[in-house]
């Protein structure tokens, strides 16, 4: 029972440190494969990262509060056998994101984006500093990192990228139309992406949880057959990623059909509703 | 506002329920609140994980800081579950040094509680084995506290009910476990004094714990079955149960209670499950080993989903209590026999030898300690003022994670540092600031 290093950014993991079990998570190689998760503080980020870990994935955790991203760290290394290391990242520093996939330990097999940021849609509608943060935390930075990747993965001929959106970006609705024209264009950024590099073997995954009980709708309620856990989230990611099938996944199937629903109403009576 | 209660159910009392979302947060949400307490999973039982006005929940510092496999030592946050360390450890050959009857308890609250596990006599309580912990205080400060740094604010801490700060993340040493199987022997007691002589025996065994049969009166009175146990080797394992998992895994919660019971329930079913059990085993003449995994046996309560629910709407107290080992019986057989006689009481109890404890509100001390559960009624009150009394007069006390009713009177006279805890939280600005229901009923 050896002390694997916890939270180094050591790129050698020993091989007796990989699951037996875990085949699929060890690249041709013989190296465990690697994750890239991009919102390493989030809940749902944590469930995803540990979701990889547990299958023996080497986690790469990136964060712009580097403590509190550690934190997760920790607890993913004591409870699985991988590495896991924290990266820094802001992804408001769009002049940055370069050198940040640079400076990684390794390009990554699979990347997931869970950087999300709700705001709030009445300041957003007179404060266009706190719209442009939506806007920018949302779209610009998610897309702007997944694209950097999406070619280094091509140059690669291989890798899995996931981007998480939402379903508020189906449809604009009044009560949060700001940060859903970000996720739109998220959205649209991931299914563009995935048109373009189907033919060469990059898989692309749009995730679309629903409500989730996070820090994020901490004091919100949520009605509860709509509403995941954020473990139920990460076990969705890493089924998703590694399957291979998925293209756009909502986490609990009844929001498939919820949007439906709210998709096929027809504008002059969806203008009027207080949604 | 909500309605917040301990596992007990009673007392209730309204309380801001504040989440701070990480160990950074904690230290500003201290400063800035009066009549303020943590509270983990709000499994004590009385009112002391209930805010004077606000409840801060330290559900959020649920993170395994570091786990060093080869020695076993670990640093958690206070608000992980043990049940939650338990999954994580088991499965690689560690156990905790000491766990209480639930493993749905927070590591905060075990600290706070100092609280004790069916190995007391011999490897002290919870509290004896933590090297360090990081205190939030009321100022806003955060400190380390061990026994060299800080040592009196580690003192007051562990068993100190949360009063001298937040516990934010605590660091101790996991012991190595063989398999995830305990070896457990089940003696029959006829009477108490057979059963206090079971415990004695038994010294030497690291689990012990006798269950008493509260029905039993006259010459049967305390009659008991003593339960020793150790953990199982490998050998033990592959000789008495070889198709045996090494490390079990937790069993999930395969029942649960949906709605109050009328309050016999539980007791007609303790104690007609204690007579199958005290005759089976008679008949077997006891004695011989057999293997129980480790959830089942730590934890046979926690099977049973939200059991607090069985004795009815108005709730439960758990009533515990430690007399000095010289004084012991008299006080015991003076219990036991208003209990038998009363009949509304407890059917069952658990009888248990402690060691000596370190923190200056720590519960445990050298003697037996006696615990029974009362569903809340009007006489049940007037009954246990006569138990305190007795109790009081042997040098004994009650422990403050059961307690939702003893009187400042009887807490004070059972706790002989309660002066320099008070001066303590005087000195750091705790007086208060940190207030539990329990902290403003037991005047501390």
């Amino acid at each position: 029972m050896e002390a694997p290093p916890s939270t180094t950014q050591d790129l050698s993991v020993p091989a007796s440190q990989a699951p037996a079990t875990a085949t699929a998570s060890v690249s041709p190689a013989g190296m465990p494969k690697t994750l890239l998760l991009i919102g390493g503080t989030s809940d749902i980020g944590r469930a995803t990262a540990l979701s990889f870990a547990e299958q023996g994935w080497r986690v790469l955790l990136a964060a712009r509060n580097e403590a509190e991203a550690q934190r997760n760290a920790d607890d993913i290394a004591a409870r699985t056998p991988a590495s896991v290391s924290v990266h820094r990242f802001d992804v408001l520093d769009t002049d940055g994101l370069t050198a940040f996939v640079e400076g990684l330990p390794a390009l990554p097999d699979t990347a997931v984006c869970v950087v999300g940021e709700l705001g709030d849609q009445s300041r957003a509608q007179g404060d266009l500093g706190h719209a442009t943060m939506v806007m920018r935390t949302n779209f610009e930075g998610p897309a702007l990192l997944l694209g950097i990747l999406a070619e280094r993965f091509v140059a690669r001929g291989s890798g899995t990228i996931v981007g998480v959106s939402s379903v508020a970006g189906d449809r604009g609705r009044g009560s949060n139309y700001v940060y859903g024209a970000a996720k739109a264009g998220f959205t649209a950024f991931l299914s563009g992406l995935r048109n373009r590099l189907a033919p060469l073997g990059i898989h692309v995954v749009t995730v679309k949880p629903g409500f989730v009980r996070t820090r994020m709708t901490a004091g919100m309620k949520l009605p509860p057959l709509l509403t995941a856990e954020a473990a139920e989230v990460g076990r969705a990611i890493y089924a998703a990623a590694e399957a291979g099938r998925g293209d756009v996944i909502y986490v609990r199937r009844i929001w498939r059909l919820v949007m439906t629903v709210i998709g096929a109403i027809p504008e002059r009576i969806f203008k009027r509703l207080r949604l | 506002m909500i309605e917040l209660s301990g596992w007990g159910r009673y007392p209730r009392h309204r309380s801001t329920l504040v989440e701070p979302a990480g160990p950074s947060e904690w230290p500003r949400r201290m400063a800035a609140q009066r009549g303020s307490v943590a509270r983990g999973n709000g499994r004590a039982y009385g009112d002391a994980a209930i805010g004077e006005r606000i409840t801060l929940s330290t559900r959020s510092l649920d993170r395994i800081r570091g786990f060093d496999r080869s020695t076993g030592r670990i640093t958690v946050e206070a608000g992980v579950l043990l049940s939650d360390l338990l999954d994580v450890v088991v499965p690689q050959g560690f156990f905790p040094p000491v766990v209480p009857g639930t493993k749905f308890v927070s590591i905060g609250g075990m600290i706070a509680s100092d609280i004790h596990g069916k190995n007391h006599h011999r490897d002290g309580g919870f509290g004896d084995h933590v090297e360090s912990l990081t205190l939030a205080l009321p100022s806003g400060e955060t400190v380390a506290c061990t026994r060299g740094d800080n040592r009196g604010l580690f003192a007051a801490t562990v068993g100190g009910m949360g009063l001298t700060g937040t516990i934010l993340d605590a660091t101790f040493t996991l012991k190595a476990i063989e398999t995830g199987w305990l070896r457990q022997t089940t003696h029959v007691a006829s009477d108490l004094d057979a059963a206090l002589a079971a415990l004695r025996d038994t010294s030497n065994v690291t689990y012990t714990v006798a269950w008493i049969d509260c029905l039993a009166r006259g010459a049967s009175l305390g009659r008991s079955l003593v339960f020793a146990a150790e953990h199982a080797t490998l050998a033990d394992l592959e000789a008495m149960k070889p198709a045996g998992e090494r490390f079990p895994s937790a069993r999930l919660g395969r029942l649960s209670v949906p709605l109050d019971l009328p309050s016999f329930t539980l007791n007609r079913l303790s104690v007609s499950a204690f007579n199958e059990l005290y005759f089976r085993m008679g008949a077997r003449k006891a004695g011989a080993p057999f293997l129980v995994e480790w959830d089942p046996y730590f934890f046979p309560l926690d099977g049973v989903g939200s059991w607090n629910r069985i004795y009815g709407g108005r709730g439960f107290l758990q009533y515990q209590c430690v007399i000095p080992t010289g004084a012991a019986r008299p006080v015991l057989g003076g219990i036991l026999e208003r209990v038998s006689r009363q009949g509304t009481a407890s059917f069952l109890a658990v009888l248990k030898a402690l060691g000596p404890s370190h923190g200056w509100l720590s519960f445990p001390m050298e003697g037996f300690t006696l615990t029974l559960d009362l569903p809340v009624s009007d006489d049940v009150f007037p009954l246990l003022d006569t138990f305190d009394a007795l109790v009081v007069e042997a040098g004994g006390r009650l422990y403050l994670a059961k307690d939702a009713r003893q009187s400042p009177e009887t807490f004070a006279a059972g706790y002989p540092d309660l002066p320099r805890f008070r001066d303590l939280r005087r000195e750091i600005g705790a007086e208060g600031r940190i207030a539990s229901r329990l902290s403003t009923r037991l005047d501390i």
